[in-house]
């Protein structure tokens, strides 16, 4: 039996099913995390003034994670250019900016893993203080969704890639949804950013 | 989006897109580092982030030229959103308009 509007669009909706899929997905992320930067504004509101303090005690690593911000702008350009490259056509340029989007995903990983070693090493725990908690809790929740759009790129930009000979407009579409999850991801960041490290 | 979709076009926004939020990134980082109060850095902060998310969301999500029911999905969304950071705002100040009833009732006695 054939699956229906994988490809062409609903009459409904106007749009395949999967990219009502991932939207309505994101919605959800949206308030996932949404919870989280309420549950962290009500601590700091109800940190009684210690809040620069604890942030203070963390000794975050400003640098650093300018440094992952960048990348994961940079995997948002990439992401968008292999989208691009399948609209033309372009099968090897599809996976040269597919696995340089993967690549970033990694670096923003490997830079992440330092960070966290650091904060271990002086024995800055989840449990040391309530802006490390929610700190941990936020951007390794974060981490987790690079490591799933890194497992969702890696595969239709390798074994997946295959179907483009066979089904080029499926490929296509595929690889914009994990687009919207990775742009998403991307957006998260750029809240987290300011919110634990700068403000 | 658009199925008659100028692809070179898009790529050109795509790099400015880019460009646009490195700026935004070391404007953050730039204005961490100006002599201003908490609430001055929260706001300036907090809407540059904005900006660079709106950038992303339109152009990168091609949330710029999509179909309505994604927007009337997404307005949804965001209704609900605002209710849940609402939350935590409305509980704060609750809670100090009831320290402030308390100190009043206690300069009456």
């Amino acid at each position: 039996m054939e699956i229906p509007y994988t490809v062409e669009a609903h009459p409904e909706t106007g749009l395949n099913n999967g990219k009502i899929g991932i939207w309505l997905f994101l919605t959800s992320e949206v308030m996932l995390f949404g919870a989280l930067f309420a549950t962290f504004i009500m601590l700091r509101i109800g940190s009684d003034g210690n809040w620069a303090a604890m942030q203070a005690e963390a000794e975050l690593n400003i640098p650093l994670a300018t440094v992952n911000t960048a990348v994961l702008i940079a995997s948002s350009l990439t992401m968008v250019m292999a989208w691009a490259s399948l609209m033309r056509g372009q099968l090897g340029r599809f996976k040269l900016f597919g696995w340089l989007t993967v690549g970033c995903g990694g670096i923003f990983l490997v830079i992440k893993y330092f960070e966290y070693t650091a904060k271990f090493e002086h024995h800055h725990y989840p449990e040391s203080s309530t802006f490390l908690a929610i700190y941990f809790a936020m951007t390794g929740l974060h981490a987790l969704h690079v490591i799933g759009g890194m497992a969702w790129n890696a595969y239709f930009t390798g074994p997946g890639s295959k179907v483009f000979h066979t089904n080029r407009q499926w490929l296509t579409d595929r690889v914009e949804h994990s687009g919207l999850f990775w742009h998403f991801v991307d957006l998260v960041w750029i809240f987290l950013f300011p919110v634990f490290y700068l403000l | 989006m658009s199925e008659h979709v100028d692809i070179d076009k898009q790529v050109r926004i795509y790099f400015l897109v880019f460009g646009a939020l490195m700026v935004g990134t070391a404007a953050t980082v730039g204005a961490y580092y100006l002599d201003v109060s908490v609430p001055v850095a929260l706001t300036i902060g907090l809407f540059i982030a904005s900006v660079k998310a709106s950038l992303v969301a339109c152009f990168f999500m091609h949330l710029i030229d999509e179909k309505k029911i994604i927007y009337w999905t997404l307005a949804l969304t965001v209704a609900f959103f605002i209710a849940l950071m609402a939350l935590p705002l409305l509980t704060s100040v609750t809670d100090q308009v009831g320290e402030f009833a308390e100190v009043e009732a206690h300069e009456a006695h």
